[in-house]
């Protein structure tokens, strides 16, 4: 006797809570794996999982088991060469020649114990303790910035919402439905009646007559008294309270591309750019990016031309930041658009223009940014700029930041520091 | 009595495996009287089966991060191709549940039925150790009760706490079991309401054992000449004695190490006889499958894709083989019992010398007999006959850190056989295999340390970095200082402390 049973329909995952248990009690070992691949990797393919090697020592689940030493004996299959009485030299590397049940079990010589996460995984780990300043206070700020949308029609609602259209049309409907049958019984009456009448006086039934006068009159009495717009037949709009996409974000890319920019500083610009990029993707549905390119004068322009294309020439920084401003006014209103901003420099620019900056950023731009990261890639001295942006470091202390970076390594403890997750 | 094919391609479907197992079924019933545990088949899928894997094969396992572990090694072999799921994988329960995986052919399937629902099954009902030792009736109900206990502490006292307590009755879980002593099966719910009285009456137990406050004895010597040792004989069951003599655990720590020592008594016949059983289950799979081609019930194209997996589930590369990982149980066990057949029926007189007892009796008769009386070590010793140790090229090396080089001491040929059986025989002797560590003694009335023995064999000593941190969980159990000693020939010349001692330190 056999049951015979389709468990396939069953959950999948009976492991899922050992494995996060695993990953949980080994978080350390994969943070420091994640954030070396990230390291390692070029920026554009961080949307893949990763594999983690952790040391076996330090998850190995001891027994006590044989070591190296004593008498091992132990059988073997598949003998070619050997006659008894044999003597052959030790392999080099120990025990392993003994074959003892014990050697085979242990399963040495694996030195890491290597296992996949997924890429959520792989993200959830690097971008941990990182949190985009104020989000969530913006989100719950962002409750009073509703809109409302049309959900449909429904039956009950305030007199302002009356669709009246739909409530005629309804009432008409009731109608007819209503008094069909007494009208197709007006109707059979009123041509007998008219029949009737055709006839000369004399021929004409008169108690039929009134019969039917009577009974048309009260037919005529029954239509009229249903009502020409009830209760019922009234619809109402129904507006549903969508909260405003506060879930969309924008975020402003500054480069400065004049001649003193190499490649290389641009090629460290840009993993910074993508990274904040796939940052700000986990937290917001939808994203626009803006690229701004500058070096006497500002430009929008596509992604390619923003990271490749080269110019010669002076640096005028504030041009990009005027940019900047002037395209959030036309585009992007502050009740529906978070807006970040990141700009990348190697920190030259006309003297007598960073005053301008900080003043153009204090003014006209950080009241309204969630949040504006400025990194200087140079390994030389600050100059102006990074004098005048001090001070609206200072004025916007919460959601400003600057770092300077100097080599590619540095991305990623820079970019942990600029939004590392604030005390309270 | 040729018969219509019960299917002709490839694809399974649930009227097939229905077929196919009445079938087989019939054949093994009737036709060899196998006695099996009523059958459970289940299909699942490979992500399913890897999960089943993972928890190492029971179908109901509280939350452990090891577990994890397994699975994500599991997997992530898997992905790479570098292993094939399980065969199957057979639970030893009433009834018996066998999975089927989704993605095998209706070849598969049937041979699955044959090997796990007829084969592991009948083994699981017959042979004494499971018969003894574990209780198909109630064990799926008591891993329910264990997993619902395990969560049920995690809730109270916190993820982290009871995996201190598992882990470190997972590094002792070998040494959790009864080796001799055996215990009579009671009920699931059963379980459940002792664990209640238990859990009242131990602490006071306990505490009656520790009542006398230490007196402080400069002098050890002195001591152990006044009071009786404790325990008057060497435990070998270290959890048991941890579960009930413990000083500092608490009731629920204590029944947690209740459960994982259960768990490891339930599996400890498994390991015992791997090669019987994984043999029996493939001499019945070749067998049962066979008669189904004799019947006509499978076409040719279904044998040769039959003959194919079995051969590469039997397959033994030799020993200098990139491939070799020790013997394989399947080949062994198999070979082991189409011998026996073969003895039985047609003898020569070499088997007439070394086996007199078995050669020309009835197979099936003999055969059920070695199933149901024996385990690996003296089923070896009883019945490894010259031609399998011929077949296989069988020979003995000896690796002793004495002598600069290795020696060949025994081959397949007449003067070896025996030396050969002798030789596999204690391989498969879990006693020699794993360190015999025993619970020597508790200082009772100093400082309450407990002291272990491991007797040596073969002069082998203990691998002393894990053998270290398993005294490192040890010690959170029992709570005071532990100290292990390997004795060769009553005479300690390695020994281990946790903490570790001052001179321990010094010499290291």
């Amino acid at each position: 006797m056999s049951y015979i049973i389709d468990r396939r329909p069953n959950a999948k995952n009976k492991s899922a809570v050992n494995r996060q248990r695993f990953l949980e009690r080994y978080r350390g070992h994969i943070k420091k794996a994640v954030s070396e691949a990230v390291g390692k990797r070029s920026i554009t393919d961080l949307e893949r999982g990763e594999s983690i090697g952790i040391p076996t020592r330090d998850i190995s689940e001891p027994s006590f088991h044989h070591g190296k030493g004593g008498r091992h004996e132990g059988v073997l299959p598949g003998n070619k060469e050997f006659s008894t009485g044999d003597s052959l030299p030790r392999p080099q590397g120990g025990a392993g020649g003994g074959g003892g049940g014990s050697a085979s079990d242990s399963g040495e010589g694996q030195d890491e114990f290597v296992f996949q996460i997924t890429q959520d995984e792989f993200l959830e780990f690097m971008f941990e303790d990182l949190e985009l300043p104020y989000l969530v206070k913006r989100r719950l700020a962002g409750l009073d910035s509703f809109k409302y949308v049309r959900g449909g029609i429904v039956n009950q609602g305030i007199p302002a919402r009356i669709n009246i259209i739909r409530s005629l049309r309804a009432a008409h409907a009731r109608r007819i439905s209503l008094t069909g049958a007494n009208r197709r019984k007006l109707r059979e009456l009123e041509a007998e009646l008219e029949e009737i009448m055709k006839l000369e006086p004399f021929q004409r039934d008169a108690h039929r007559v009134g019969e039917l006068e009577a009974e048309i009159e009260r037919l005529r009495g029954r239509i009229l008294r249903v009502p020409f717009i009830d209760e019922f037949d009234l619809k109402y709009n129904f507006n549903v309270r969508r909260p405003n996409p506060t879930s969309s974000a924008v975020m402003f890319c500054l480069m400065d591309v004049s001649g003193s920019m190499t490649q290389h500083t641009k090629e460290i610009a840009k993993r910074f750019f993508l990274l904040l990029y796939l940052f700000l993707k986990r937290n917001y549905d939808r994203i626009e990016v803006v690229f701004i390119r500058h070096h006497t004068s500002a430009r929008e322009v596509e992604e390619e031309e923003f990271f490749y294309s080269r110019e010669t020439g002076g640096t005028i920084v504030s041009s990009a930041l005027k940019l900047m401003k002037d395209i959030i006014r036309e585009r992007y209103p502050v009740a529906e658009w978070n807006i970040y901003g990141a700009q990348a420099s190697d920190g030259d620019n006309w003297n007598d223009d960073s005053p301008l900056c900080s003043k153009l950023l204090m003014d006209d731009i950080m009241p309204y940014l969630q949040y504006y990261a400025y990194v200087e890639i140079t390994p030389r001295d600050h100059q102006a700029l990074w004098q005048e942006y001090q001070k609206v470091q200072e004025a916007y202390d919460e959601t400003f930041a600057m770092r300077q970076l100097v080599d590619i390594a540095d991305i990623y403890p820079v970019f942990r520091d600029l939004f590392a997750r604030r005390a309270a | 009595m040729r018969r219509e094919p019960l299917s002709t391609c490839s694809d399974w479907s649930f009227e097939l495996i229905e077929q196919y197992d009445r079938e087989i079924g019939r054949i093994a019933h009737e036709k060899f009287g196998l006695d099996t545990y009523p059958n459970q088949i289940e299909v699942i899928s490979a992500e399913q089966m890897m999960d089943a894997y993972a928890s190492v094969g029971m179908p109901v396992g509280y939350h452990h991060w090891s577990y994890g572990k397994h699975f994500l090694s599991t997997e992530k072999r898997y992905r790479r191709g570098q292993m094939g799921l399980a065969y199957e994988i057979v639970i030893n329960s009433n009834p018996c549940i066998a999975y089927l995986m989704e993605e095998n052919t209706m070849m598969m399937q049937a041979l699955v039925i044959a090997h796990a629902s007829y084969g592991h099954n009948s083994f699981f009902k017959g042979n004494y150790l499971f018969r003894t030792w574990t209780d198909a009736e109630s064990i799926i109900d008591y891993l329910v009760f264990a997993r619902n206990y395990v969560s049920r502490c995690e809730e109270r006292h916190g993820v982290r706490a009871v995996e201190d307590i598992l882990d470190s009755c997972h590094a002792l879980m070998n040494y959790g079991v009864d080796r001799y002593k055996r215990p009579h099966p009671i009920s699931a719910e059963e379980e459940e309401s002792r664990q209640r009285e238990r859990e009242e009456y131990l602490q006071q137990q306990i505490n009656m054992l520790w009542r006398t406050i230490p007196q402080l004895d400069k002098k050890r010597g002195g001591k152990n000449q006044k009071y009786p040792r404790f325990p008057e004989e060497p435990q070998e069951n270290l959890l048991y004695f941890i579960e009930k003599n413990a000083p500092l655990l608490e009731s629920w720590q204590r029944e947690l190490v209740r459960i994982v020592r259960k768990i490891a008594q339930y599996f400890y016949p498994q390991r015992q006889t791997q090669v019987m059983n994984e043999g029996w289950a493939c001499f019945w799979h070749y067998t049962l499958i066979n008669e189904l081609y004799n019947e006509g019930l499978v076409t040719d194209g279904f044998m040769i894709e039959f003959l194919q997996s079995h051969t590469s589930v039997i397959q033994q590369p030799p020993y200098d083989s990139p491939y070799y990982s020790g013997i394989n149980p399947y080949t062994l066990g198999f070979h082991m019992m189409q011998d026996l057949r073969r003895i039985c029926e047609n003898p020569t007189d070499e088997d007439r010398r070394f086996l007199p007892d078995v050669a020309g009796s009835d197979w099936r008769e003999t055969m059920d007999f070695a199933m149901r009386n024996y385990k690996d070590e003296s089923f070896i010793q009883q019945f490894l006959s010259p031609r399998v140790i011929r077949n296989l090229r069988l020979f003995c090396l000896l690796d002793d850190d004495d002598r600069s080089e290795l020696s060949i001491t025994a081959i397949h040929d007449e003067e070896g056989y025996r030396y050969v059986r002798q030789c596999l025989s204690e391989q498969y002797n879990l006693s020699f295999r794993e360190p015999n560590i025993q619970v020597y003694s508790v200082d009772m009335r100093g400082d309450r340390s407990l002291t272990l023995h491991h007797v040596r064999h073969n002069r082998m000593p203990l691998q002393e970095e894990d053998s270290r941190e398993v005294l490192r969980h040890l010690h959170r159990l029992w709570g005071f200082d532990i100290h292990l000693h390997s004795l060769q020939d009553d005479e300690v010349v390695q020994s281990l402390h946790m903490p570790e001692a001052e001179e321990d330190r010094e010499t290291a």
